[in-house]
């Protein structure tokens, strides 16, 4: 167990699991110098050319390479940039990768991950900013999964290159430098297993990606307040783990949506649906959501700032359906 | 190239038989509705599948297209699961789940037909990747249309097979048609051979109604491949008999001139004439493997027909692998 950055847990459980397994190797676009988020720190030196493979800028041609050599007997690692490069390659993943099993009567196996980056705070304007985890798990066939701590990203980017399914794996790009205590060693936290990062009695807030921690900031601050939050982390999107979802809320009785992505067919729209059809009479108040205006996401900072959800937002939101004292 | 044997050359003609009385028959079938969606036929073309397919293993991979019969059959595949899935009966290949467009067969290397113009070129340069990657000697062959040429993909896959050096076959079936635009509508190259120089490897053009012309260039590029000097893209040049869809769609206005020439040159009967000159299989022989072929294809139908239809209940079933 030692101090990690989130993305230096990431890039070691990767490395340690292409220790073990042979048939695995990374592609995508300079990988062969660690990725641009240093993702696959190490792994160039570690095993060469042959597995960690450097791709043109070839977004369509490096899921293909995937979804066929993953056809084709190995456990292919693909890295995708930015998330807002699938619109480039969006025919691979979602006609390709996520349907081959079912339109194959089940013959075929696809254990894919395909590892991106989403989300802003960077000033990397439109194109480079989104959150777009709602259009992936909108597709049967694929699972998605956010981390927000160095010890989950690391566990479950194991278990995901172990799943026999195409995982589409999300760094929300503010998770990448949060530092937390992660094993040395290989283990698992599994796919679709929700995590309560806090618990509480009054509220719950549901929170992907960043928002984990800025919900955990709020709890903190509204505890303060004599309001008890209890923050679930669903860390696999999908499949997702609503049972724990619902059990929360039946026992706070409010809940609250929290997401970087726009609101509008988000996720967390998702969640709070799920919410209002199984515990309806478990509910004191409306299921509130935070997220992103109806925006791309601009470049200068005042405005990033002013479209980017946070801390605030979310204690706003648990303010309007909670007996707050001020 | 060795000479291929008698035998495996009537087994060539034979397999070519199947693949144009699979589609005839096909045709009456869903001109009947007795199957529903989009029937692509292969009729004209089947030079170019059992040319290739003829120099594979059941190891090698290949990656079909929406009109993909042809190929399924070449590499081996039962006609009687294709039938039951073009019916969408549990006895198909897919179960019923995936349909005419979506049949594939991976325990012969068959990656799948794709509905999706120009999804296999990457698909198949992956497969490549994995050949060579666990340098067991396989390659992979990826079938393509003059349309798919078009897309992105096919460039993508392309130069990273060549950047790779991958055992790759890039098969373009050019039948002069994307859909319902011609060939000198939709690209300004005549041969899409040609691209081949834009990722430095070989390009060459070859006549799709003569098998044995196809047979010897991608044995050569099968052997390319083999030996690690990397993929060929092979053009051949074909002519699609019918319709986008069906034998008539309607859509479809073609030269009838064009259309004659065409057919004058079909490959089957090429091939037969070829076959009776060379002493291998007499016109009267021929006649005879024909009516094994059309039994076969009846007993065929006949299978797939009786296979029952899904049970709803199995809806939710595949849509993942589940842990083991």
């Amino acid at each position: 167990m030692s101090q990690k950055a989130f993305i230096q847990a990431s890039a070691e459980g990767i490395r340690q699991e292409m220790e073990r397994d042979p048939s695995i190797f990374i592609a995508g676009e300079d990988v062969g110098v660690e990725g641009v988020f240093s993702a696959f720190a190490g792994a160039p030196e570690a095993f060469g050319p042959e597995r960690v493979v450097d791709t043109p800028i070839s977004e369509s041609g490096i899921m293909g390479l995937a979804v066929g050599a993953a056809a084709a007997g190995l456990r292919p690692v693909v890295d995708l940039m930015f998330m807002d490069f699938i619109g480039v390659c969006y025919d691979q993943i979602i006609n390709q990768m996520a349907k081959n099993k079912y339109m194959f009567g089940g013959k075929a196996k696809l254990p894919i991950v395909v590892e991106t980056a989403s989300g802003g705070g960077m000033g990397m304007a439109a194109q480079h900013s989104q959150s777009l985890e709602a259009i992936v798990c909108h597709i049967p066939g694929l699972k998605v999964v956010m981390a927000s701590t160095p010890y989950d990203v690391k566990g479950l980017l194991i278990s995901s290159i172990r799943d026999d399914n195409p995982v589409i794996f999300i760094h929300n790009k503010r998770c990448m430098r949060v530092r937390g205590e992660v094993p040395d060693e290989l283990y698992e936290v599994p796919l679709g297993v929700a995590d309560v990062k806090r618990e509480g009695t009054d509220v719950t807030v549901v929170a992907t990606g960043y928002q984990v921690h800025d919900a955990l900031e709020a709890a903190t601050e509204l505890e303060g307040r004599g309001v008890s939050v209890e923050v679930v982390d669903p860390r696999t999107l999908s499949p997702l783990d609503t049972d724990t979802i619902i059990a929360s809320v039946e026992k706070t009785g409010r809940a609250v949506v929290a997401q970087e992505a726009v609101n509008f067919c988000s996720l967390g729209a998702e969640i709070a649906a799920q919410i209002q059809e199984r515990a309806f009479d478990s509910l004191d108040a409306p299921v509130m959501r935070v997220g992103a205006p109806f925006s791309p996401v601009p470049f200068s900072k005042p405005l990033e700032e002013a479209w980017m959800p946070g801390k605030d937002d979310i204690v706003q939101a648990i303010e309007k359906i909670v007996p707050v004292h001020a | 190239m060795d000479q291929p044997s008698p035998e495996k050359l009537i087994g060539m003609l034979e397999r070519m038989m199947l693949v144009r009385e699979f589609d005839e028959q096909a045709a009456v079938l869903a001109e009947s509705d007795r199957i529903l969606g989009a029937v692509h036929l292969y009729c004209g073309e089947e030079g170019s599948a059992v040319g290739i397919c003829s120099n594979l293993t059941d190891d090698d991979y290949v990656t079909s297209t929406h009109r993909g019969h042809g190929h399924c059959l070449a590499k081996g595949g039962d006609p009687k699961q294709m039938y039951a899935e073009l019916f969408g009966r549990t006895g198909g290949y897919c179960k019923g789940k995936g349909g005419s467009m979506h049949i594939a067969d991976l325990d012969l290397g068959i990656l799948g037909a794709n509905g999706i113009v120009g999804a296999g070129p990457p698909i198949a340069m992956g497969a490549a990747f994995a050949c060579k990657y666990q340098g067991n000697g396989t390659v992979a062959v990826c079938f393509f249309g003059d349309g798919a040429s078009n897309q992105g993909t096919f460039h993508e896959a392309a130069n990273m097979a060549a950047l790779y050096k991958l055992p790759l076959l890039l098969v373009c079936e050019n039948n002069l048609y994307g859909e319902f635009t011609r060939q000198d509508r939709h690209q300004t190259v005549a041969d899409v051979a040609a691209r081949a120089a834009g990722y430095d490897i070989p390009g060459v053009v070859v006549d799709g109604q003569d098998v044995m012309a196809v047979y010897e260039a991608a044995n050569e590029a099968v052997r390319r491949a083999r030996a690690g000097e990397g993929p060929t893209l092979i053009e051949v040049k074909t002519y699609r008999f019918y319709d986008h869809v069906g034998r008539s769609f309607g859509r479809l206005k073609r030269d009838p001139e064009e259309e004659a020439y065409w057919r004058a040159r079909d490959p089957i009967q090429i091939f037969r004439e070829q076959l009776s000159e060379q002493g291998v299989l007499k016109e009267a022989a021929a006649d005879a493997l024909l009516e094994t072929v059309r039994a076969r294809i009846t007993e065929a139908v006949e299978f797939a027909e009786s296979s029952p239809w899904p049970d709803p209940s199995v809806l939710l079933d595949d849509v993942y692998t589940e842990a083991s």
